[in-house]
């Protein structure tokens, strides 16, 4: 943790007095206040790149996202900024696609000149833009919890340093679903990428434990009614393992109970399908007593530590999870830790390596790469984390939440060793 | 009849200031530029349907996507050279024309339409379907697999934003040069009389299905080359370019720019692309800000940019 | 579940997504058949109307005063974009869809700046469910379904035997001729594309409970409809509701034998081919 308790005095009351300052609004563009650092200490601001999901299916994510990064940008700053120079953020829509992603990493690298690139989420948008950041040769650290990254795929300049990727989420929890729920799985899951990483991991690390998937249920994308799908579950499962996402979730859950009614199973499901859904919405009593995983506990207290206060209190979110100002406005809590802790990792391995200009990309690549944990703090709030250079990706630890009562309550929480598997690929043989 | 001199220097200009630009324009704009003349050569591909033989498809992301995964997929599997895997890729979306355009020809206006509509999501959901060769929307990355283009003595890496450039800028021009040649040879006559009155052009002893037929394939080939040429240039494959959208845009950009003009097209591409682009350094809310432009320009201008330019100043246009 | 318990969920499912697709669809048609344009704006007055029943539900705790409401601001809306935008380019088909993917954009966009990037969802009035011997099943849903048909008839009633309907039809056969009769051909324009628009709004609202509001859940509202439409013929109003069933049963039947990504290829490839193998028998050709 660099600076001592002063520091961090001073970094809340600074963040504190820009917290009225720095706004996120839907109809504005993000205002904030890196030019009064510039003045202040003379040094040339850090541009960092903020790719975000301002629109388009990921809007829910990126407003949260952007919310955070405006709150870890302002914390930064309070603290004398990365290397001694103020950060100043420069967000840019993707519109949730592609193309728009691969467009929008060559404005932040050519136009708008920034130094890194960071905080894309959907995992296509990801798998399109980054070949472009590594032409380009700049880092880019994507929040995207896909395998993409750890698989290999993509490239040098591309790390993921600030969330856990889902091969090492669901490794961690077959052991603990199949000892506590039950040996028989039906597996509900979308069908596209992201539900096949939980298809193909989830299942090998499940059998591994003398698990059995009973049943493979893909659901399109845009599907908006389910019904149709709950007779490919068998009656003999023990446990419907689902992750959705998108907005079909409620109803999903709503069906789910009209369909099994009191004879149903144990259900554990991913909290991706409910990031931005209040817990106690219409339709979702039939998951009370159920299980989700959580990587980052949305109510307060169930994991309490002084810098998870802190994050919370810093991003502006309620004990509930939700904004302070707006009960109603439900945050994203188990990703969007990873867009403050990827900024707080640009900051640790920007000091580290001595990074000043881009013709120190090599030093900081090589000091992340070389970099094998975080410790937990005020940059990495939601635990400590082990990094794998050779991966380019980070591991942590996950929780596993009961709800109960319209909340969730911690019930599990694993280690990250939980959640390690051996090493595919090596991008540290790549040419930089 | 042989285009004017005033038309014909007008259209070889374009691809020439587009040439020159690439000396003068800062690296986005160079890069914003490569991938605009790109999807304007297939909304021109898409002109030759709509504008010139007056069919309306909804389904042309298909035969984008077959040339994008023609080539694509060759690339990834097997390794296969950047020439031969475009050639398969226009091979494929050649092929997919052809047998969509004779079924779907036996229908008219809307029903062509949403028949159209219809194989392009059969292409799009067999794109996830068989996630385990397309990896789904996730998609492809080409990267590092693609051997660079030798041509003669030189080694041209297609990365290279110059070579991008200058094969974008290469398909645009063939495509509108090989546009203004086709809609003025006697194939191209029966094309616009289709599109102006078919019963008295079958009347005249023209197969309609016939003529039809091959404005698709050949509107489908440009579409697969423009596909094929993304996904080699620009290192990616994802099932996101057969979604709907990408249907939808071709359709958007032509009718924006001026269905029936050689140049509307690259008018109309270049404009959304440029108007989302500069709208979403404003606000948040740059889709309402195109949303009110297309209202406005369409208001003001209901033939499209170049059809009005036609209607009020240049008669002549092709 | 017994085969016989899937084939009752399928038709059960289907019947009742059928009537509410039928809803949407007859809205797009009767817009395509009485101004003959494609209406790409379509699927986001359903999307209005799913918005506005949770914004009034919320605001008034009545979901009864969303079903009156909704619907009625949503025509207004329709109507005024009729008069500001539709009218000026006269309707001419190409300009009318330009217009119209720039409508669905500021429709989009506006709910996204106005109600946020969020799935809400709207308790249904009516809780509980109906028990089957396989399985149990929404009353709500059963109760939407059934909403559905008594809208649906009411509009056929309405274009049947009355003078408003009367005018519709006149100008769906010939605009010029009915103008030439006195038919107010702009009024009657107008009128067509505010209730096609509301039709679309019913449905909206009535999906809410089940779905909840999002502001891109038009795109597949359209999707469909266009796919019911065309099927069902033109403008035929009678033809609509067979093909939304159709098309509701094919893709409920079609899934239980296939995985779901397969079973919309399936059926996807079945409606084309429907389309292909009647060509000019369903459809005269008009339009686009």
């Amino acid at each position: 943790m660099p600076g001592g308790k002063l520091t961090r005095r001073q970094a809340l009351k600074a963040a504190g007095a820009l917290a009225g300052a720095g706004v996120v609004s839907r109809w504005g563009r993000l205002v904030d206040l890196p030019y009064v650092y510039a003045q202040a200490t003379g040094a040339p601001p850090l541009k960092i790149g903020f790719q975000v999901h301002r629109t388009g299916i990921g809007a829910v994510y990126g407003k949260w996202y952007e919310r955070t990064a405006a709150a870890a940008v302002r914390t930064i700053n309070g603290m004398g900024g990365i290397g001694g120079r103020p950060v100043e953020l420069i967000a840019e829509d993707d519109g949730t696609d592609p193309k728009r992603g691969t467009e929008v990493v060559e404005k932040l690298a050519q136009q708008h000149k920034v130094e890194f690139i960071f905080g894309t989420l959907f995992s296509h948008v990801v798998i399109a833009a980054a070949p472009r950041a590594g032409e380009l040769k700049i880092p880019y650290l994507v929040v995207s919890e896909g395998y993409h990254v750890a698989s290999g795929t993509l490239n040098r300049y591309t790390f993921q340093p600030g969330i856990t990727d889902v091969r090492a989420q669901v490794t961690a929890l077959a052991p603990w679903i199949v000892k506590n729920l039950g040996k028989r799985i039906a597996m509900v899951f979308p069908d596209y990428a992201f539900g096949y990483d939980h298809r193909d991991f989830f299942g090998a690390a499940a059998r591994r434990q003398g698990g059995e998937i009973v049943a493979l249920v893909p659901i399109p994308p845009t599907e908006t009614s389910f019904t149709k799908y709950f007779p490919k579950i068998p009656r003999t499962a023990d446990v419907v393992y689902h992750v959705m996402v998108g907005p079909g979730v409620l109803t999903f859950v709503k069906e789910m109970g009209e369909h099994f009614g009191r004879r149903k199973p144990k259900l554990f499901g991913f909290i991706d399908s409910l990031e931005g859904v209040d817990i106690g919405s219409p339709g979702l009593e039939y998951l009370d007593g159920s299980y989700l995983w959580e990587a980052f506990p949305r109510y307060a207290g169930e994991y309490n530590t002084q810098w998870e206060k802190r994050f919370r209190d810093a991003v502006g979110v309620d004990a509930n999870g939700a904004s302070k100002s707006d009960p109603k406005d439900v945050s994203t809590y188990s990703h969007m830790f990873g867009v403050w802790e990827t900024l707080f990792v640009i900051k640790e391995i920007v000091e580290k390596s001595g990074y000043k200009s881009p013709k120190d990309y090599r030093a900081f690549i090589e000091t992340l790469e070389k970099t094998e944990k975080f410790d937990e703090g005020l940059g990495h709030p939601q635990g400590p984390k082990r990094f794998v250079g050779r991966l380019h990706q980070v591991f942590g630890q996950q929780f596993v939440s009961q709800v109960r009562g319209k909340k969730l309550k911690v019930v599990h929480r694993t280690t990250i060793d939980d959640g390690m598997y051996p090493p595919e690929a090596d991008y540290t043989k790549q040419p930089l | 009849m042989a285009p004017g001199r005033v038309t014909l220097a007008l259209h070889l200009g374009v691809p020439a200031v587009l040439g020159l630009l690439q000396v003068v324009l800062p690296p986005f704009h160079h890069g914003m530029l490569t991938r605009i003349m790109l999807f304007a050569t297939y909304a021109a591909g898409y002109n030759l349907l709509l504008g010139y033989t007056g069919l309306m498809s909804l389904g042309h992301a298909l035969f984008f996507a077959a040339g994008m995964y023609g080539a694509g997929l060759p690339v990834y599997y097997v390794g296969l050279g950047p020439g031969p895997a475009f050639l398969l890729g226009v091979a494929a979306s050649l092929l997919l024309a052809a047998g969509i355009g004779a079924l779907s020809l036996r229908t008219t206006g809307v029903a062509f339409l949403i028949v159209t509509m219809l194989f392009a999501q059969v292409g799009y959901l067999a794109t996830l379907h068989f996630n385990r060769i397309t990896l789904g929307d996730q998609g492809l990355v080409l990267a590092g697999r693609l051997a660079p283009v030798q041509v003669g003595g030189w080694t041209l890496p297609l990365t290279a934003p110059a070579v991008r450039y200058n094969l974008a800028l290469a398909a645009l021009t063939a495509t509108l040069l090989g546009s203004l040649w086709l809609v003025r040879s006697p194939v191209g006559r029966v094309w616009i009389a289709l599109r102006e009155h078919e019963e008295r052009t079958r009347m005249l002893g023209y197969d309609p299905f016939a003529y039809k037929l091959l404005a698709v394939v050949c509107s489908g080939g440009v579409a697969g080359a423009a596909g094929a040429a993304y996904a080699l240039l620009f290192s990616y494959v994802g099932s996101t370019f057969a979604s709907i959208l990408y249907s939808i845009y071709p359709l958007l950009w032509t009718l924006l720019g001026g269905a029936g003009t050689i140049l509307g097209p690259l008018v109309g591409t270049a404009f959304v692309t440029y108007a989302v682009d500069t709208a979403s350094s404003l606000t948040t809310n740059y889709l309402l800000i195109v949303g009110v432009a297309l209202v406005l320009v369409i208001l003001w201008a209901p033939g499209g940019v170049m059809g009005s330019v036609r209607a009020r100043w240049w008669r002549e246009l092709p | 579940m017994t085969p016989v318990g899937q084939i009752v969920l399928a038709l059960l499912e289907g019947t009742v997504s059928g009537l509410l697709l039928a809803l949407t669809a007859v809205g797009l048609s009767l817009v395509f058949g009485v101004m003959r344009i494609v209406n790409v704006a379509h699927g986001e007055f359903f999307m209005l109307g799913a918005v506005l029943a949770w914004v009034v539900t919320s605001a008034t705790g009545s979901f009864l005063a969303a079903v009156a409401v909704a619907p009625v601001l949503v025509a207004g809306i329709a109507a005024a974009a009729d008069r500001l935008v539709l009218r000026p380019v006269r309707y001419a088909p190409e300009a009318t869809i330009v217009a119209t993917i720039g409508l669905l954009y500021i429709l989009q966009q506006l709910i996204l700046g106005l109600y946020g990037p969020e799935a809400r969802a709207v308790a249904p009035p009516l809780a509980g469910v109906v028990e089957f011997p396989w399985f149990g099943y929404s009353r709500y849903k059963l109760v939407a379904a059934a909403l559905a048909g008594l809208v649906l008839l009411g509009t056929w009633r309405l274009v049947s035997a009355t003078t408003l309907g009367l005018y519709m039809r006149a100008t769906q056969q010939d605009p010029e001729v009915a103008q030439a009769f006195g038919v107010p051909v702009h009024r009657v324009y107008s009128a067509a594309f505010a209730l096609g628009a509301a039709l679309a709004a019913v449905a909206g609202v009535l999906v809410v409970p089940v779905q909840q509001a999002h502001y891109l859940m038009g795109l597949d509202a359209l999707l469909l409809s266009f796919m019911v439409v065309t099927i069902g013929g033109l403008g035929r109003l009678g033809g609509t509701l067979v093909a939304a069933f159709l098309v509701g049963l094919v893709d409920g039947v079609v899934s239980i034998f296939f995985t779901p990504t397969l079973a919309r290829i399936v059926a996807s490839l079945l409606v084309a081919g429907v389309l292909v193998a009647r060509a000019g028998g369903l459809f005269d050709g008009r339009g686009g």
